[in-house]
């Protein structure tokens, strides 16, 4: 594998863990406002306790992702800046309000139930702009080529390809915050919490995979090399399949005795099938970074390649005990979630 | 042209009002860390509350910093695509750098606030220095890209190429370490000035317990001293990023200081305005000689003035006001934290008069203002460069047009955001008076 390739999956990993962590984070904030003042659960409060100490890192990740993409591939720069002006500026609005609000919501008490819906409202909208950019890299959308490039925003809002992405990222995000709030509930056992989570999954699931189907025949009319490639790649969309069939059986199984469902169980399948998706897309996407524009056009000198990896790998490693850390006080300690 | 305008005016919106968050991000986890350490030491239980109280303030405007951050880090590759392509050719590593002092700050934030009641008063201590610690490397990262585009190095340029890139002799341009160190204790100096001012506020106002009077004038003493140290030390170093653009910027020294002939023995110029028509200085006081004494240690250092350069590449001369106004700034910000020590040791016992009080209300909206003066004259004194001699702002902007509705739609966002955080920040402080926090004591 070359030195492009190398980079491009290393950045294709970055947006997989934002999928997950910005789905957990942005489906948390809004169920965190759906059930914000229903007396009768405490599924609102349990959202909350999720968010709390997430989403600073999280949004750490998204600029991480942006930090590596103009790292590696100066040269694409250009082009993305420039086509993706518009939409990257509204994504910023919504982004700056979500966050402002959801966190002057924990201190303006009185005031909590608006600013809640205010940031559940714009945080469900962010994942639907950003996955925007997927389909805008498939070519056709860009008038004009190198000095006067521009972004046609009246094809791109009457697309039906856009529209099958930005429903596939409305229900990843629904489905997976539903299913780790789910297994929280379950942890703290708070029965009707549990039971209001798993009823989402239950329906976000099948129109999540209903979405993913759309995308894929979209696809076929829009960017058909980008079909063609996934379809070779047919045994690993069966794969994913497979995956997600598991991940949603599991919330019918019984867990010894107790409450229907192994919520940590399909967790574990549905990132499994999203990995395995997403990285068959990545795969077929390539060798185009922005089509026509290739991965190898767009890459950055050799020194500053090394330099890169070498601060990633050594970074990653002084940073491993403190996500440890934080992951077991936060994510997965029974005595945090059940507010001790 | 117009849409150069226009992108500067947004980007200069931005950065203008991220900074004062940013800023406060790295003052005020310093002052929240001296609190907790005399905690520690002396188990008085006003330096604890101290800490929890900023805390909650630090905690809400992170809630606006860390969006702004976002913005400002996206809007470098929207609206300066050349900028950031040259970046990331040659200096990718200091924002990459960033993202793990981001973390830093992040996960240890998360673990102070959230997970407190669950580590020892050690722990305590560590998560907050290593968020003081994620605080300050990120301001002095996102600075070295500051630093390198006044002094570029690690590369060659040829035909508008890129080539033969050594990534850590850009990372350590020369002039990083002055300018670092100098936005380091600008901000920790700004945390200070504002918690002095709050305290001071609250000491003016009458109908106060005794208990709350003491812990104000305990409040104003601490953010006098790490305030007073840290002007200091950022007045010395100031001199020394004086130096730093006598050395790499000659026109910007020339422009700071209203000179237009090359000359030995140059005098500071204090005050006034730049006339260019009749390029001249009118209505400022000058020290014969002194600028030739600051920039090189002696009276025949030969200081390079204007005509020296042509004139297209001359900076807007008004920087010449920003500049001393930032000095200005940095002056009575030592003269107030000199007096308040000193009134407290030589005046024992003596209640701080109005007069000072107010000067210690000014403080905090002083060193706010120092901190826009300076970045301000900074990037403006580098036009008409983007990255000084290598690439002009009109190169670095992005072609999309029709930024003046964006420019307007950012305008109203800060403005609310600026508007909401004052308010919660009231509402959450009225909710929670001192008075609460101090009945809690001992119980
Ligand atoms: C409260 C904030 C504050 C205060 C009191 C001062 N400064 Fe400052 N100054 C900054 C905050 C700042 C800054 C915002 O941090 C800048 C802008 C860019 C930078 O690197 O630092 C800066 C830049 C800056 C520069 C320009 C560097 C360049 O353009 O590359 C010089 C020459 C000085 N300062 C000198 C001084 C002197 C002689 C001061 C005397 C007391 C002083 N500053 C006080
Ligand atoms: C010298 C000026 C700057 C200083 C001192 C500074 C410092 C900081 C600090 C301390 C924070 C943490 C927020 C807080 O604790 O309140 C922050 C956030 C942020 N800043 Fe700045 N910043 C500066 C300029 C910039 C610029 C030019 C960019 C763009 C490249 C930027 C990008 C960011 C980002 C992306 C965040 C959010 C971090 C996150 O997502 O967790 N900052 N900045
Ligand atoms: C946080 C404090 C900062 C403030 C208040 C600030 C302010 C400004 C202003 C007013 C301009 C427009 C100048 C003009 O065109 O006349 C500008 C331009 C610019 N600044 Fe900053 N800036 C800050 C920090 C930074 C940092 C840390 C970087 C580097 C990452 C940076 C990079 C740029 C770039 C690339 C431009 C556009 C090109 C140019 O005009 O030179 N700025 N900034």
């Amino acid at each position: 594998m070359n030195e492009a390739t190398l980079s491009i999956l290393l950045l294709w990993t970055f947006v997989f863990v934002y999928l997950i962590a910005g789905s957990l984070d942005f489906g948390s904030g809004f169920w965190a406002m759906v059930y914000s003042n229903r007396k009768d659960t405490l599924a609102g409060n349990i959202a909350n306790k999720y968010l709390s100490p997430a989403w600073e890192v999280t949004n750490t990740l998204l600029v991480m992702f942006v930090v590596a993409l103009v790292s590696f591939f100066p040269k694409a720069t250009f082009t993305f800046g420039t086509i993706l002006l518009v939409p990257a500026n509204l994504i910023l609005i919504l982004l700056t309000i979500r966050t402002a609000f959801m966190v002057f919501a924990y201190s303006a008490k009185e005031y909590q139930k608006i600013l809640n819906q205010i940031s559940g409202i714009t945080g469900i909208l962010i994942p639907a702009l950003l996955v925007v950019v997927l389909p805008v890299t498939h070519g056709g959308y860009v008038e004009g080529t190198g000095a006067s490039q521009q972004l046609l925003l009246g094809r791109v809002f009457t697309s039906p390809t856009v529209y099958s992405f930005i429903g596939l990222a409305i229900l990843i995000t629904l489905y997976l915050s539903s299913l780790l709030l789910a297994d929280y509930a379950k942890i703290t056992g708070d029965k009707s919490a549990y039971l209001i989570y798993r009823k989402h999954a239950m329906w976000t699931g099948p129109l999540f995979f209903l979405f993913a189907l759309f995308v894929l025949f979209a696809l076929k009319n829009e960017a058909n090399w980008l079909y063609e490639n996934m379809i070779d790649r047919w045994l690993w969309l069966l794969l994913s399949v497979i995956a997600f069939a598991i991940g949603y059986y599991s919330m019918w199984l019984k867990d010894d005795g107790k409450e229907i469902g192994r919520p940590r169980m399909a967790l574990i399948f549905i990132g499994l099938q999203l990995f395995i998706a997403s990285y068959t897309y990545g795969a077929a996407h390539l060798p185009y970074l922005i089509y026509p524009a290739t991965v190898e056009e767009s890459f950055t000198n050799i020194n500053m390649y090394r330099s890169l990896i070498m601060s990633y790998l050594i970074g990653t490693l002084l940073f491993i005990p403190a996500f440890v850390w934080h992951w077991r006080l936060f994510i997965r300690n029974e005595k945090y979630i059940r507010g001790s | 042209m117009e849409h150069v305008l226009s992108a500067r005016s947004l980007f200069g919106t931005t950065m203008g009002f991220h900074i004062i968050f940013a800023t406060l991000g790295v003052g005020l986890p310093i002052m929240m860390l001296a609190a907790e350490i005399i905690y520690q030491r002396t188990k008085d239980p006003h330096y604890a509350i101290m800490a929890k109280r900023w805390t909650k303030a630090f905690a809400v405007l992170l809630g606006v910093g860390i969006p702004t951050g976002t913005i400002a880090s996206v809007q470098l590759s929207l609206l300066w695509p050349g900028f950031m392509e040259a970046i990331g050719e040659v200096l990718a590593l200091p924002f990459q750098l960033e993202i793990y002092a981001f973390f830093l700050e992040a996960i240890f934030m998360a673990i102070y606030v959230y997970g407190a009641d669950r580590i020892s008063a050690k722990l305590r201590i560590l998560s907050l220095s290593l968020v003081s610690l994620g605080a300050l490397m990120s301001a002095v990262l996102i600075t070295n890209v500051h630093a390198w585009q006044e002094t570029p190095t690690g590369f060659e340029f040829v035909n508008g190429q890129f080539t033969n890139v050594n990534p850590w002799v850009a990372f350590f341009n020369p002039l990083f370490p002055v300018t670092a160190f100098h936005v380091a204790t600008s901000a920790s100096l700004t945390g200070a000035f504002v918690i002095a001012s709050i305290a001071g506020y609250k000491l003016l106002k009458k109908q106060r317990s005794i208990e709350e009077i003491a812990l104000h004038k305990k409040a104003v003493i601490v953010a006098l001293v790490v305030g007073g140290i840290a002007a200091l030390l950022t007045g010395l170093n100031g001199h020394s990023s004086a130096i730093g653009i006598y050395k790499y910027q000659p026109e910007k020294l020339a422009a700071a200081e209203g000179l237009f002939e090359t000359t030995a023995n140059a005098p500071l110029s204090i005050g006034g305005y730049v006339d260019p028509e009749t390029q001249t200085l009118k209505g400022a006081i000058q020290i014969p000689g002194f600028l030739s004494i600051l920039s090189t240690g002696s009276t025949s250092g030969v200081i390079r003035g204007l005509n020296d350069f042509p004139v297209e590449e001359w900076p807007p001369l008004y920087i010449h006001i920003l500049f001393n106004a930032m000095v200005g700034v940095g002056t009575l910000l030592i003269g107030i934290s000199f007096a308040g020590i000193a009134w407290k040791y030589l005046r024992k016992g003596k209640e701080y008069p109005k007069w000072l009080l107010w000067t210690f209300v000014l403080s905090g909206p002083m060193a706010i203002a120092g901190i826009e003066l300076g970045w301000v004259f900074s990037e403006i004194g580098r036009q008409p460069w983007t990255i000084y001699r290598i690439m002009r702002t009109d190169e670095a902007v992005t072609l999309t047009g029709n930024m003046g509705l964006f420019f307007l739609l950012f305008i109203g966002l800060y403005l609310l955001l600026g508007i909401t955080v004052v308010a919660v920040l009231r509402y959450y402080f009225k909710r929670h008076p001192l008075i609460h926090d101090l009945g809690k004591i001992g119980k």
